[in-house]
């Protein structure tokens, strides 16, 4: 079986702040991680693999030359390769287009399955798996949680939505979305892993001259949304911050909830 | 800028399960009106979308909400949702109607459906919008182009995002973001059913099994007054609930307190938890993590309690106390008795 596990780079949002001056992010220094969803999905192919070693896993990436190391630190887990498209021409994609090129290189590698993240923590939007499943042409199941059972035909699973949970079969080929807080935390990297990648490179890398797509269709050209401004959020001037005893604290608590009639009789 | 003269109208998926409208697709009709209001010369129509089974007789409801006609899609493959099914008939749908823009609501269904569809056909979707507004100088020049505003980066930072050469326009917007405008039963509206053909009729994914999730005895979202608790009040969780008891609220939480086993995830304010927007939220010991205030912002009154002078909840508050909340809170108890028996 060949699963393909789609991760992100993306700088640890906790770690970012605002500079309030000039109300922009300070990104410097922040440091890159794989996206939280991404290595539930990870870890998911990698308990399949601990029961059927036959299984494939390649790990792929549309970003920068950096994210190499993203996709080395997968094969230490125990992934078997790595894919990284990366040019140029790919750049300022949105969703629409990285799907886009996401699903021609899935194509060509071959897949049985492929994982997904949810959600990136810094674009946030939840839409590349979906949308990479559509171009696939294959079905989805998102919010997955966990892998009942694997065939080589169907694979069952259990999703969670808000007031319920499911548990659905879906053939394949088909795509995946993981969350990150469900049953796969991730496993810790392999010293000999590690070893082995100083010895071989076992990533791939992939530009538009290996994928040969169509340049209306790519990076910002093939992308129908642009982001017009970008802005930090006001620092609200309705604040009032009160150091007082705590018994004055608590008077002027309940008095102002009076006012406002949240107090009432 | 390119004109879509063939393109028309503010559409609105009405998500709906077992007949039962989810009130989101209204605040989307609402916010609808006003972005219609806002560009008068263009004539444009607030359309509901109603995909279902045996849901016909809901379209006069979703007029009342606001809708000026509602297209309804009632067949038995639509029953219970499917990424399938329902992106089928939607991408038909949007391909025969022409909307211009076409909103959905950031639910679990929502972002699984809406990102398939745009995928489909081409269109740019903007996620988990909070604001929208129509760029007045294009109105001028005859083109509805919608300016959307979304948090990016864990609520760090906004983004206004816009679609100048696709249409229809697509976001999908969380629950509680726009208000619920008054309900007129004596709005009338057209009517119209729409019939998609199938090319297959073979489900691709099976659910084998549905389980209940233990619920929680409340709905946070639904409170009026709500009490969050944040790490830092982990030793006064019993107060916590007092105050809240006592002005007839309910206790909510951050992530933190969930994490530390606490309380239960649906009580989670936040990105990751709920979105509120409540009469008043009463912060005690909450730092104000960016992942949290995204889910309470909205709030009407935010009054924070935090022993910390810098901590960030304060930036968001209209008022905010230093101090201890396991001294103040005791107090706070007595205080709001005496309050309520003066
Ligand atoms: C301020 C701002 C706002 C934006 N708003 C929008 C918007 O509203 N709509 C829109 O279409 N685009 C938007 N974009 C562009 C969008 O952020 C990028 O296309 C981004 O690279 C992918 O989206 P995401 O981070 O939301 O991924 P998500 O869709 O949240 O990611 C889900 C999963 O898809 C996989 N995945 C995502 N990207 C990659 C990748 N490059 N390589 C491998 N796997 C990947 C991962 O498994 C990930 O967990 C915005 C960009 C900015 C800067
Ligand atoms: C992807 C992602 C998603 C997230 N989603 C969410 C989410 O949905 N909701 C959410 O809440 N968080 C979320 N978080 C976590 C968030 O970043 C914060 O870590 C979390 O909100 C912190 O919770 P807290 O304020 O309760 O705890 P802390 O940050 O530990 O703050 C405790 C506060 O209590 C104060 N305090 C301590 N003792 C006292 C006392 N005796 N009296 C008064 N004040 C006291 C301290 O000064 C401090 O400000 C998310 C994080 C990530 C990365």
């Amino acid at each position: 079986m060949k699963i393909i596990v789609l991760e992100k780079q993306v700088p640890d949002s906790t770690e970012i702040s605002v500079d309030k001056k000039t109300g922009t992010l300070i990104r410097e220094g922040v440091p890159s991680i794989t996206n939280p969803d991404d290595m539930a999905g990870l870890e998911a192919a990698l308990q399949i693999k601990d029961k059927n070693p036959d299984t494939e896993i390649t790990v792929m990436t549309m970003g920068i030359p950096k994210a190499k190391g993203m996709l080395e630190e997968g094969i230490a887990r125990g992934a078997d390769k790595g894919v990284l498209i990366t040019d140029r021409a790919f750049a300022g994609a949105d969703t629409c287009a990285t799907s886009r090129t996401l699903a021609d290189a899935i194509n060509k590698v071959g897949y049985d399955i492929v994982f997904a993240g949810r959600q990136a923590i810094d674009g946030d939007t939840a839409q590349v798996g979906p949308q990479t499943a559509e171009r696939l042409g294959v079905p989805q199941v998102t919010y997955v949680d966990e892998i009942l059972d694997v065939k080589e035909d169907q694979i069952t699973v259990k999703k969670s939505l808000e007031d319920v949970e499911q548990v659905v079969t879906v053939k394949l080929p088909c795509l995946l979305t993981f969350l990150s807080d469900s049953v796969y935390k991730p496993r810790y990297m392999n010293c000999n892993d590690i070893v082995d990648l100083q010895k071989e490179d076992k990533v791939q890398v992939l530009t538009n001259g290996d994928l040969n797509m169509d340049p209306s269709l790519i990076g910002l050209a093939g992308s129908p949304t642009s982001v017009k401004r970008t802005f930090t959020k006001d620092v609200s001037d309705k604040t009032e911050t009160f150091t007082l005893s705590e018994q004055e604290t608590a008077d002027m608590i309940a008095k102002t909830l009076k006012e406002k009639q949240i107090i009432t009789k | 800028m390119a004109k879509f003269e063939e393109y028309k109208d503010i559409y609105v998926f009405v998500e709906q399960e077992n007949g039962n409208i989810a009130e989101v697709g209204y605040e989307l009709i609402s916010e609808a009106r006003k972005l219609v209001a806002t560009i008068p010369a263009m004539g444009y129509k607030v359309v509901g979308v109603l995909l279902g089974n045996g849901i016909k007789d809901k379209a006069q409801e979703v007029i009342a909400h606001g809708a000026d006609k509602v297209i309804v899609v009632d067949d038995e493959l639509l029953k219970d949702y499917s990424t399938q099914f329902y992106a089928d008939a939607l991408t038909q749908l949007i391909n025969k109607y022409k909307p211009d823009s076409f909103l959905t609501g950031a639910t679990p269904l929502g972002r699984d459906l809406a990102p398939r569809v745009a995928a489909r056909i081409n269109a740019g979707l903007t996620a988990d919008a909070t604001k929208i507004e129509v760029d007045q100088e294009e109105a001028a020049n005859g083109v509805a182009l919608l300016d959307v505003t979304r948090p990016t980066f864990g609520g760090n930072l906004f983004g206004t995002i816009v679609c100048k050469n696709t249409r229809p326009q697509m976001a999908t917007i969380r629950p509680k973001v726009f208000e619920l405008a008054p309900v007129d039963e004596s709005r009338t509206g057209e009517v119209e059913e729409f019939k998609p053909t199938w090319t297959t009729t073979e489900p691709e994914v099976f659910v084998e099994k549905v389980i209940e999730k233990v619920k929680g005895d409340v709905d946070i979202t639904k409170a009026d007054i709500l009490v969050g608790a944040g790490r830092g009040a982990e030793g006064c969780l019993d107060l916590v609930q007092q105050v809240a008891d006592e002005l007839g609220g309910v206790v909510c939480c951050s992530r933190a307190v969930v994490e530390d086993g606490y309380m239960d995830k649906d009580r989670q304010v936040g990105q990751t938890g709920k979105t509120v927007r409540p009469s008043l939220y009463l912060a005690c010991g909450i730092s104000g993590a960016v992942q949290h205030c995204a889910g309470m912002d909205k709030s009407d009154m935010i009054i924070s309690i935090n022993r910390d002078p810098q901590a960030e909840i304060f930036s968001i508050s209209n008022m905010g106390f230093v101090g201890d909340v396991n001294k103040v809170l005791p107090l706070l108890v007595e205080s709001i008795k005496a309050a309520k028996s003066e």
